[in-house]
Parts: structure tokens; C-alpha cells; sequence
């Protein structure tokens, strides 16, 4: 089941490219839904009772040196593979009108950059998921360089090359940790579970202690891709030029291959590593969270302050991760769900009004609530859920993240709760210049439309997932609390089996 | 069956909210308004149902528990969605709800010539859910989502009006001052956590935490849940936003302003009361901000002159004393103060909505005066209010003031310091609230020539009645005990028996001397009276004693009147260089230091690229000498290697 | 081998040989006349037919002559190609001067 949702998006992207360009919209979408569809097959028949790897499939790739095409979801992947089916339709839908060009080429993109990013969340091989890591680079790279804005090229470069520099650190401890296989368990294999059971030596205080670099060297990789500080000088302004449904699902999805990474990889597989730098990790995180907020407050975009608090919001994501109990690795799933509908959101709702207006500029908005009410009813939801407000699906995500962090480090417990007001403060101001006071320049010389059909249906089934997940958080959290159980209690010894009877 | 009445109770006001908000366009503000007004009066019947369910109840297992469904479930912590009804909380409930159907009536007339009344009264009504999920959570969290969720309201509401940038910008203020305290708030839940092992209040209250003489983990704690609290009810050094939510329709200063939201940290001690009893030094903090903000309230109260601002003024002075209140370890005072303020600061805030009504959207009392013929109703109702909380005997501010002043001496956590403060206070309350009165009802007209107040209508004025009927008899609920002594036939302390042994008593207090009881409260009725006098008069005929008094105190003067400079403190010192330096860090860490240097990282590889392309400079001689160079080192390599 | 001066031994071949690939390399290396670079490259390939003749010859086997006329069939096809590229370039452009030709620089 799970090759045949991780490469029917590759499939439809074939399909694409041989169909006239007035079907390729609908097909796609229709497409997308029906991955969505598919998807739901691993909510049904997930078995929340154990923390093994489930629909597990494998096959030998190049068996010479123990590579695999091995695939398998678990607790901590499940609601990431279905964000990133769910975000692709509502992408979709999103860019309707608003990209007009080469739309043939935009859907294969999107389509591949589907396989890519669930091919991550899936891969129980390193080799492989390292492959599917840089994958998603490519239709990113495009999205944001050909339908992108003014200074499209030099975004997508900078991602790109950011990106890649990590990348390569990852590869080369990747490598190293096949030889070290072969030493250790006498044969090369880059099988995740079988590099968990390594022995990775760890010397006290030594320069070149092996598991500290290799530590380093993944971390590297995925802090780039979170993006924590100070690495993440891309971001702005990759999602400043990028096309609305790129930023989406940068927001939505990739940045959530970073801390997916540190959760599958980094953190399992070098457990005194990550005892000897949590508190960098925890540290760089808050002040990620702190710095990314307090930036956020003064930029003159409102893009560019979306992708500000994006800094800020996966800065909670990090120091949960690393509060390694339950609460802070939960809390810290989930936020990954949250940001990628909330931010995800407040992309698709800052893309309609760019749509309408051709401005970002917060300076030249003012008064948009009395012109275009229910778009503003619904940005008002999205950030109230933005800087979780109890009965929104920021709350139970940042709770969990601050009480887990709390729990496993005061002062960075308290220093993240002071993220809590910044948060409030730079969302709020911005609702308030371009939504309050007085009709702005653009507001007035603009004959603005509320939101249509279209816009409203998505909008719609944003917001009610933002309630679900704020009311009935049990639903979700069920999934993933054994899993998440099982790794914060054997993070010195961690192992993964394969569901038995698959 | 009592789960059917909570949900009711809970259900109603949101699924008004619900209705009205879908039909946000409307402009029908009698249907708007009647179908809210409905739904919070069916949660006011629910409350009293249960309420007369808990009196037939035995007084040892007098509450309901009653669990929805898991809500969050996460390691050792287990947050059910439920609700407790107790003695303590139906108080509240009964004031929320009975309070706030009368303020939805009331809002009717009021919002009668508004553009959009169908989303005012969702706004409302989604507020007393909030409210009422606040003062109902069973467990720390639940009440942390009524605790954000008012906010949340409170600050769509203060900038229902949004068009003024001035408005929108005090509802943003509120939001991000309460946030400030929820932050705290946030932190003594997980201190509390931390030491308990679970967030419901029944897990908390009997864990059986030891004494914190010190200033150990149990105090932080309580410390920062007060944080919380200064936040929600506008204590130093959160204040600030209070006198600016003024903003906002009136009827709502009245509901959330005054008698429901601000109230929710006195609740939120209330309900721990178990575990604040053990820490002498958070309490005597407790006492002292509730003392110090009763005061500094009260004295830039003097010196307002929108009528809503004094009010708000006095509403955060009398918020201090009931922190006051709890801080000496009254709790049962403080609830009943929280009580009688809800009925008559409540009125006297609509009282003031219908003077504004009246003199068409006018808050300055400078230019109102005599207004007691316009408006009778209105202003017999005021008077109602302005005795009740200047303190005249028998009416209901009387009874709570006076008990909080006497447990601040009579309580070994008080002390002749906290009550000289309050007594002080009393004096200047009593003092301003005359001001108001003088200015606004009594002495000559100053109202301009185009405006032609008038009575409100029928469903404007019977709110203002019965909130004057509760004003008048609403501390009979609560006579203390030296007073009910001297009276015909014993009156017990209803309020104190009601709550039983929910509220923990005050560790080594004595005997009560009445015979210092009652000098004390002959003092404040005393100075009351004087001031209350004085005031009249200096508004009245000695105006010009005033104006040479003002002459004299220039500098106090002017400190006062600008309330002591808080804002612009709070302005200039935190806000701007937060701002500040966010544009620097901004400027010069993310581009000017963290992007140059991946730039110097770029350019270096450039470079490096640049000397090496120099080799490859399509000079086909040139690679046929470098063919040769290789050539030569490698023959080399085998002549000489 | 140099056993009296009027005989002529290996050693003469192979200094002749190197002498004349020398000459042929300072051609194609230093001449700025593509001609002229041809001309040394067809220098240089008979600086080792040379070798290759002479070495065949105090052997007494026949492989050198084999190459020789594999290195001579090499030559005739680079001359061929050559020239006729060096015409071409030369309609194109009027300019013989390998100098001109840095098109191709990175």
C-alpha cells in the first residue's frame, strides 16, 4: 500500500505530461484527492497499539552494499504522510487562478515533489531516504524559481545551495555509518533498523569523537531544512518569492523533513551525542524562537513575517523534540501538524489577497476588515490558532511543547514561554494595520471581492481542522503515543522491530 | 441528568454565538439581540437548576463532577474535558449568567443604532461561554481555555469598533497584557504540575502540599499564577490595559470589564485557596499589590474626566481589594466582594451606557451636569450604585468593604499597614464616585445646546432597576458577624456557611473584638461621609478653592492627572527598545552578519573557481604545454620515484 | 654501439628522432599558424616512425614497420580531418592564427 501511494503522485506526474493543458487542472486535482483517499487506508488500519513499524515493505535495491527499498510507517510518520496528502489537494486548489503559466510543468512539479517528501517520511532506509531528501529539492527548486517573484533566482539558489551544503555532511556520516556496519554486524547496510542496533563509539571529550561528528553532521543537515538559527537565512526569502502554493507547502511539509529527521535519525541514532548537546539544541531553539518573533515584529511584508514566525513556530518544535519525554515529543509532532495547516493557511489566505491587491506591504492595507469580512473572519481563526489560543490545534501543540520542556529544563522552559507574548504581539499587530483603522491606499483605490466559492471551501476545511485538532486532539494523539512512548523511554537503547505477520 | 444541565448550560450561549455569527450581516438587532438574550437567560435557568440541586444535596458531597471526553492524554498527564459545579463555582455561574442576561437585555436598546449588532451579540455570547468554561473547568487547563478564551473576546469586543485605530489598538494592548500574565499563568500550571503530578483543582487542593514559609518551589508557583492573575484582573503592574479597554461598547465594560472577566484571577485564587493558604509570602504579596493597586487606582480616579475611565479606575481599585482580600486570607470576603461589585459596578457602568446613549456617544462629564431631570431612572438607579459602593450602611458594598477592612487587621496575615491603605482608599472612592455623581447628574447643566438627552427605553432601564434592587440588598448575603449580632434575630453569614470547609480557614486566627469592629467601621462610614461631602461641595459651590488647591500642587498635580506617567514609561522603556532592537537584530544580524557570511563562504568558493578557471583560458598551445608538464612529472616519477 | 665513428648505430636514429620531435613540439606549441601546427604534428608522428623503424631494424622483427604504417594511416586521416577543419575555419572566419581561436575557454 504504501508503494502505491508513494508513487501514484509519480505516476499521475507521467499521466501529466501527455495530457492537453485544459485537463491537466481537474485530473490533477482529482488525482490529489484520490491520494488523500488512498492515504486514509494507514489512518484505518493503523494498529495503535504498538510502536513497530507497520506496512512494511522491502526489497533489495543494491544488495551489494546492503541498500534497500525499504518502507514503513509508524506513530511519529503517520500524520505526517497524511499532511502531505492532505496539503497537495488544497495546493491545488489554491493556485487555481493564481498560476497561469506553464501549468503543466507547476503539476508535475507539485506531483513529484509529493513522492519525494512522503518517500522521506516513509523510508526506513537511509540510503533511500536520503535519496527522496535531495529528490525534493529539485520541483522545489523549480516552483519557487520559474513561477516565483522578482528576485525568484537568487531564492531558489540560496535554498538550494543551503540545502545542499548540509546535505552532503549527512552523506558523508551516512557513509560512514554503512562502514561501521560492516565492522560491527559484518556486512554493509543502510537499514535503519539495522543501524539503530550499532555500537557507535563515543569518546569522552576527544576532538573527532566519532559519534559526536556524526551527530553534528546529520544535525547540521536538518537544522538547515527546520530551519533553526542561525541557519535559516533562507527561509524569508525563499518564502518571500515563492508562489503561494510554494510556500505552502515549504511551510506545510518540507520544513517538517528537518525535524522529522532529528526524530527518526539524528536523535536514535547517537544517543550520548544528543545527551551532550541537548541543551545547544534546546538553546539555539529558543533562540530561534525568541529572535524569529522579534524579527518577525518588524517586517514590513506581511510574507516575510509569515516566514518569520515560521523561524519562531518550529523553534517550539525543536526544543520539544529535544525535552526527550513524552510531553515535549508529542507536543512536538503535533506542532509539526499545526504549523503546516496554520502557517500553511496564513500562505494560502496573505496569496488571496496578493491575488487581488498585488501588494504584500503591510503599510499599504488598513481597514481590510470592513471591506472583505468573511476573509477576515477567517484570518482572525487561523491566527488565533497561530498563537495558540486554547480550543485551536496551536494550543495542545505548544502546551505540550512548553510543559516538556519545563519538565526537562526550567530556564528554557521559561525562556520559551516568553515566545508566547512575542508571538501574540506580532500577529496581532499585523491584524491590526491591515485589517483595522482605517481604509489603507490599496483598500480604497481596489474594488476588493470577498472570498469566493472556491476560496471559501478551502479556507473552510482549513479552519475546521484547526478546531478538530484544538477539540478532540485525543484523535491524533493516539496514534502516536505509543511510539512516542517507546522512544523517549529507551532513547539511550533505541530499536525498532517490524510489525509481526508483515 | 445534571450532564444534560451543564451541557445545556454550556451549549446555549455558544450555539447563540453560533447563530448570530453566521448571520454576522444582519442588522436586525431584535432578533440579534432576543436570540442571544435567550440563550444566556436558558444558562441562567440551567445555573439556578443546579443550584437548587446542590442545596438539596448533603454539604459533604455537595458538587457535581462531570466528565465529557478525554481531551488531551499525554504520558502522566490526563486532561479530562470536565466540570466541576461546587459551591464556589455556582456562585460564579449565578453572577455570569444573571449578571450577563441582564447586560444582553440592556445591549438591545443600547446597540440599537449599530451596523452590525448580529456580530456584537455573538461576541457576547461567546464571551460567557468562555466565562463559563472558565469559572466550570475542572482542571487547570480547562479553566486556561475560558482564561485565553475571554481574552480572546475581550478584545474583539474592545475593538468592535475597529474602524478607530485608537480602539483596535486597546483591544490589541488588552490581548497582549493578558498575555503577559497568561504567560506566568502558564508557568505555575507546570510548577504545579511539577509537584503535583496532575492539573484537576480536587488533585491539587488535597495533595497535601507542606507549609512554604520561604520562598521555595510552592511559592514560585502560586507567585506565578498570580502573574496570571494581576494580568486578567488588572493588578501593578498589569493594569494598564484596563482604563484603555474602555474602548469598547459600554455594555460590555459592564459585563467583561467589571463584573465577569476581571474577576477570574480573584476565582482562580479562590479555587486554590488550600494551597495559597500555605505560603505566607505569596499571600502577603497577593495582599500588598491588591492594597498598593486599590490605591494608586482610586487616586488617578480623582483626576478623570470620561466617565467611563473613573469607572474603570474604580473597577481596578476594587479589584485590589479584593486581592486585598485574599491576601489576608479572606476568601470568602473576596467572593463576596466580587459579588456585590458585580452588581453595582455593573450597573453603574450601564448606568453611564445610558448616559452616553443619551448624550449621543458623549464621555465627558465636563460637558454633562443636571442630568437628573433628563433621566430619572437612570440616574435613581446611579445613586443606588454610588451608595452601595461609597460604602453607606446596610447597602452591599458596605458589608463586603467593611469585612475586607476588617479581616486586614483582624487576620495574622494583615497588618495595620495593609489597612491604613485600604482605608485611605475607601476615602478617595468615595470621594470621586461623588465627583461623578455631582458632575454628571447634579449641580448646574453644562450640556451643549444640540443635545437633548433623554430617557432609555423600558429594556435599558428595568436592567438598571433590578441591578439597583441587588445593589441595595445584595450584601445580606453576607452580614458579618459582629453586625448580625447587634441585630434583631441572628443573620448568619450566608455566603461563609454556603462555601462551608471548601474555603480553608486563616491558620491562628482569634477572636474576633467587636468592640474594634465596630469603631473601625464607623471610621470608613465616618470618612466616607466626609469626603463624599467634600467632594460634593468642591464641584458644587468652592470651585475655586479647588482650582487654587490645584494651583499649589502643580506637580502632583500632573502626575496624578496623567497617571503617573505609566504608559509612557511602559512605552518608552520596554515596547520601543523591544522594538528597537528587533529592527537591529533584524538588520544586522540576519542580513547584515548571518547572510554576509554566507556570502564571504560563497564568494570565497567564487574566487577560488575564478584563479582556477584562469587555467582554462582556450589557449589550445597552452594545454598542450601543461600536456607536456604532465607528461614530464610523471616521466619523472618513474626516473627518479 | 658506438663502436667507430663511421658507423652509424641505434643510438644516431634516436638522437635524430628526438631532435626532430623536439622540433616538431616547439612547432606545435610555440607557432601561431594553425598550418604550421599541423605541419609539426606530422613533424612529430615521423620523429617516432623513425624510432620505430630503426628499433625494428636492430631487433630484427617487423612490428615497428607495422605501426609505422598504422602511424603513417593515423597521419594521412589527421591531415585530412586537419586541413580540412583549418580550410573551414579559415572561410569562416579569414584568420589562420591559433591564437584567435579561444572560444572554447571556461
Amino acid at each position: 500500500m504504501i508503494s502505491l501511494v508513494l508513487f501514484f503522485p509519480l505516476a499521475i506526474a507521467l499521466i501529466l505530461a501527455f495530457l492537453p493543458k485544459y485537463w491537466v487542472r481537474p485530473v490533477a486535482l482529482f488525482a490529489s484527492i484520490l491520494e488523500f483517499l488512498f492515504s486514509l487506508h494507514f489512518v484505518y488500519h493503523f494498529d495503535k497499539s504498538t510502536s513497530a513499524l507497520q506496512f512494511v515493505e522491502q526489497v533489495a535495491w543494491i544488495p551489494q552494499f546492503g541498500i534497500s527499498y525499504f518502507v514503513g510507517i509508524d506513530g511519529i510518520s503517520i500524520w505526517l504522510v497524511i499532511l502531505s496528502t492532505f496539503i497537495l489537494p488544497i495546493i491545488i486548489l489554491a493556485s487555481w487562478t493564481s498560476i497561469d503559466d506553464k501549468i503543466k510543468t507547476f503539476h508535475i512539479s507539485l506531483f513529484v515533489l509529493l513522492t519525494a517528501m512522503l518517500g522521506s517520511f516513509v523510508a526506513m532506509d537511509a540510503v533511500l531516504f536520503y535519496t527522496f531528501w535531495e529528490l525534493s529539492l529539485i520541483p522545489m527548486y523549480l516552483i519557487v524559481g520559474v513561477w516565483g517573484g522578482p528576485r525568484r533566482i537568487y531564492a531558489s539558489i540560496k535554498f538550494f545551495i543551503y540545502t545542499m551544503f548540509g546535505s552532503v555532511f549527512m552523506l558523508l556520516a551516512l557513509i560512514s555509518l554503512m562502514f561501521m556496519a560492516e565492522q560491527q554486524l559484518g556486512q554493509m547496510t543502510s537499514n535503519l533498523l539495522s543501524l539503530y542496533q550499532l555500537n557507535i563509539p563515543y569518546i569522552e571529550g576527544a576532538w573527532g569523537n566519532p559519534q559526536a561528528l556524526m551527530f553534528l553532521a546529520f544535525a547540521l543537515a536538518f537544522a538547515i531544512k527546520v530551519p533553526m538559527f542561525p541557519v535559516h537565512t533562507w527561509l524569508p526569502d525563499a518564502h518571500t518569492e515563492a508562489p503561494t502554493p510554494g510556500s505552502v507547502i515549504l511551510a506545510g511539509v518540507m520544513l517538517k523533513m528537518g525535524t522529522y529527521g532529528f526524530l527518526r535519525f539524528a536523535i536514535p541514532l547517537f544517543p550520548e551525542a544528543v545527551n551532550e548537546f541537548t541543551w545547544f539544541f534546546m538553546f539555539l531553539g529558543v533562540v530561534g524562537i525568541i529572535y524569529g518573533a522579534l524579527v518577525a515584529m518588524v517586517q514590513p511584508d506581511i510574507k516575510k513575517l509569515v516566514a518569520y514566525s515560521s523561524v519562531s513556530h518550529m523553534g517550539y518544535v525543536v526544543i520539544g523534540m529535544f525535552a526527550l519525554n513524552a510531553y515535549g515529543v508529542t507536543g512536538s509532532i503535533y506542532q509539526m501538524l499545526n504549523h503546516g495547516i496554520s502557517t500553511g493557511a496564513l500562505f494560502i489566505l496573505v496569496g488571496m489577497i496578493y491575488d487581488r491587491t498585488h501588494t504584500r506591504k503591510i503599510a499599504d492595507y488598513g481597514g481590510l476588515a470592513k471591506a472583505m469580512p468573511i476573509f477576515t473572519i477567517a484570518f482572525i481563526i487561523i491566527t488565533m490558532s497561530s498563537i495558540a489560543v486554547p480550543g485551536t490545534n496551536g494550543f495542545i501543540g505548544e502546551f505540550l511543547i512548553l510543559m516538556g520542556t519545563f519538565l526537562s529544563d526550567k530556564a528554557m522552559g521559561v525562556a520559551a514561554v516568553v515566545g508566547v507574548v512575542l508571538g501574540a504581539a506580532y500577529m496581532l499587530w499585523m491584524v491590526k494595520k491591515v485589517f483595522f483603522g482605517e481604509a489603507g491606499k490599496v483598500v480604497k483605490e481596489t474594488k476588493l471581492e470577498d472570498l469566493n466559492t472556491r476560496e471559501l471551501g478551502i479556507v473552510t476545511i482549513l479552519i475546521i481542522m484547526v478546531f478538530w485538532m484544538g477539540i478532540y486532539p485525543k484523535f491524533f494523539l493516539d496514534y502516536t503515543q505509543v511510539s512516542v512512548d517507546h522512544l523517549v523511554e529507551n532513547i539511550s537503547s533505541y530499536s525498532l522491530e517490524v510489525k509481526v505477520g508483515e | 441528568m445534571e450532564k444534560i444541565w451543564i451541557a445545556i448550560l454550556l451549549l446555549s450561549p455558544l450555539l447563540g454565538a453560533m447563530i448570530n455569527g453566521f448571520r454576522f450581516r444582519s442588522q436586525n438587532y431584535r432578533l440579534a439581540g432576543s436570540i442571544a438574550t435567550i440563550c444566556v437567560g436558558i444558562s441562567f435557568f440551567a445555573s439556578v437548576a443546579l443550584f437548587s440541586k446542590l442545596l438539596g444535596m448533603p454539604v459533604e458531597s455537595r458538587f457535581f463532577n462531570v466528565s465529557f471526553f478525554d481531551w488531551i492524554q499525554v504520558g502522566s498527564l490526563s486532561v479530562p474535558m470536565a466540570f466541576l459545579v461546587d459551591p464556589i463555582s455556582i456562585v460564579m455561574m449565578l453572577i455570569i449568567t444573571g449578571v450577563g442576561s441582564l447586560i444582553h437585555l440592556f445591549s438591545i436598546g443600547y446597540m440599537s443604532h449599530d451596523e452590525r449588532p448580529a456580530k456584537y451579540f455573538s461576541y457576547l455570547n461567546f464571551f460567557i461561554f468562555n466565562m463559563l468554561l472558565l469559572v466550570m473547568g475542572e482542571n487547570l487547563l480547562i479553566m486556561f481555555i475560558g482564561w485565553e478564551g475571554v481574552g480572546l473576546c475581550s478584545y474583539l469586543l474592545i475593538g468592535f469598533w475597529f474602524t478607530d485605530k485608537e480602539k483596535a489598538a486597546a483591544g490589541m494592548k488588552a490581548f497582549i497584557t493578558n498575555r503577559i500574565g497568561d504567560a506566568g499563568l502558564l508557568l505555575g500550571i507546570f510548577l504545579l504540575f511539577l509537584m503535583v503530578g496532575s492539573l484537576s483543582f480536587s488533585d491539587i487542593n488535597s495533595a497535601g502540599l507542606s507549609e512554604d514559609t520561604g520562598w521555595g518551589m510552592l511559592t514560585l508557583a502560586l507567585l506565578a499564577l498570580f502573574v496570571g492573575a494581576t494580568g486578567k484582573s488588572a493588578q501593578i503592574p498589569l493594569y494598564v490595559w484596563l482604563p484603555d479597554a474602555m474602548a469598547g461598547p459600554t455594555p460590555v465594560s459592564a459585563l467583561i470589564h467589571a463584573a465577569t472577566m476581571v474577576t477570574a484571577g480573584i476565582y482562580m485564587i479562590v479555587r486554590l485557596n488550600p494551597i495559597f493558604i500555605l505560603s505566607p509570602n505569596a499571600m502577603f504579596v497577593i495582599a500588598l499589590v491588591g492594597a498598593l493597586t486599590a490605591f494608586f487606582a482610586a487616586s488617578m480616579g480623582i483626576l478623570q474626566w470620561d466617565i467611563k475611565k473613573i469607572l474603570a479606575y474604580s473597577t481596578v481599585s476594587q479589584l485590589g481589594y479584593m486581592f486585598l482580600a485574599l491576601g489576608v486570607g479572606a476568601f470568602t470576603a473576596g467572593i463576596f466582594h466580587v459579588m456585590t461589585h458585580a452588581f453595582f459596578k455593573a450597573l453603574m457602568f450601564l448606568g453611564s451606557g445610558s448616559v452616553i446613549h443619551a448624550m449621543h456617544e458623549e464621555q465627558d462629564i465636563r460637558k454633562m451636569g443636571g442630568l437628573k431631570k433628563y433621566m430619572p431612572i437612570t440616574h435613581w438607579t446611579f445613586v443606588m450604585g454610588w451608595l452601595a459602593i461609597i460604602g453607606t450602611p446596610f447597602l452591599s458594598g458596605f458589608f463586603s468593604k467593611d469585612e475586607i477592612l476588617w479581616m486586614s487587621v483582624h487576620s495574622p496575615r494583615g497588618s495595620w499597614l495593609l489597612w491604613l491603605i485600604g482605608f485611605i482608599t475607601a476615602g478617595m472612592t468615595a470621594f470621586y464616585m461623588t465627583r461623578l455623581m455631582t458632575l454628571t447628574f447634579w449641580g448646574k447643566s453644562r450640556v451643549p445646546k444640540d443635545v437633548h438627552p433623554h430617557e432609555s427605553p423600558i429594556s435599558m432601564t428595568l436592567p438598571l432597576i433590578v441591578l439597583a434592587v441587588l445593589s441595595v440588598f445584595g450584601g445580606w448575603l453576607g452580614v458579618p458577624h459582629g453586625v448580625s449580632s447587634l441585630l434583631p434575630g441572628h443573620i448568619p453569614h450566608l455566603l461563609e456557611v454556603w462555601f462551608g470547609d471548601l474555603i480553608a480557614p486563616i491558620p491562628g486566627l482569634g477572636k474576633a473584638n467587636y468592640a474594634l469592629e465596630y469603631s473601625l467601621m464607623a471610621m470608613s462610614v465616618l470618612l466616607a461621609a466626609g469626603s463624599a461631602f467634600a467632594a460634593y461641595k468642591l464641584y458644587t459651590e468652592k470651585e475655586s478653592l479647588l482650582a487654587a488647591w490645584v494651583q499649589k500642587a502643580k506637580g502632583l498635580h500632573n502626575l496624578v492627572a496623567n497617571k503617573y506617567f505609566v504608559d509612557e514609561f511602559y512605552h518608552a522603556r520596554i515596547i520601543r527598545p523591544c522594538v528597537e532592537m528587533s529592527k537591529a537584530l533584524w538588520e544586522f544580524v540576519d542580513v547584515g552578519f548571518i547572510d554576509k557570511i554566507t556570502y564571504i563562504v560563497s564568494n570565497a568558493f567564487q574566487d577560488l573557481a575564478k584563479a582556477v578557471r584562469m587555467t582554462q583560458n582556450g589557449n589550445l598551445q597552452r594545454y598542450a604545454l601543461y600536456i607536456l608538464a604532465g607528461l614530464f612529472v610523471s616521466l619523472s616519477f618513474v626516473v627518479w620515484g | 654501439m658506438l663502436s667507430s665513428i663511421g658507423e652509424i648505430g641505434l643510438n644516431h636514429y634516436l638522437i635524430l628522432s628526438a631532435a626532430l620531435f623536439c622540433i616538431g613540439m616547439f612547432g606545435v606549441l610555440m607557432r601561431k599558424n594553425a598550418l604550421v601546427i599541423l605541419m609539426s604534428i606530422e613533424l612529430m608522428l615521423n620523429a617516432v616512425n623513425i624510432s620505430f623503424v630503426a628499433f625494428s631494424r636492430y631487433q630484427n622483427n617487423l612490428d615497428g614497420f607495422v605501426m609505422v604504417f598504422f602511424v603513417m594511416a593515423v597521419a594521412a586521416a589527421e591531415a585530412a580531418v586537419g586541413l580540412a577543419l583549418a580550410v573551414a575555419i579559415f572561410k569562416r572566419f579569414r584568420e589562420i592564427n591559433i591564437r584567435f581561436f579561444e572560444h572554447l575557454k571556461g
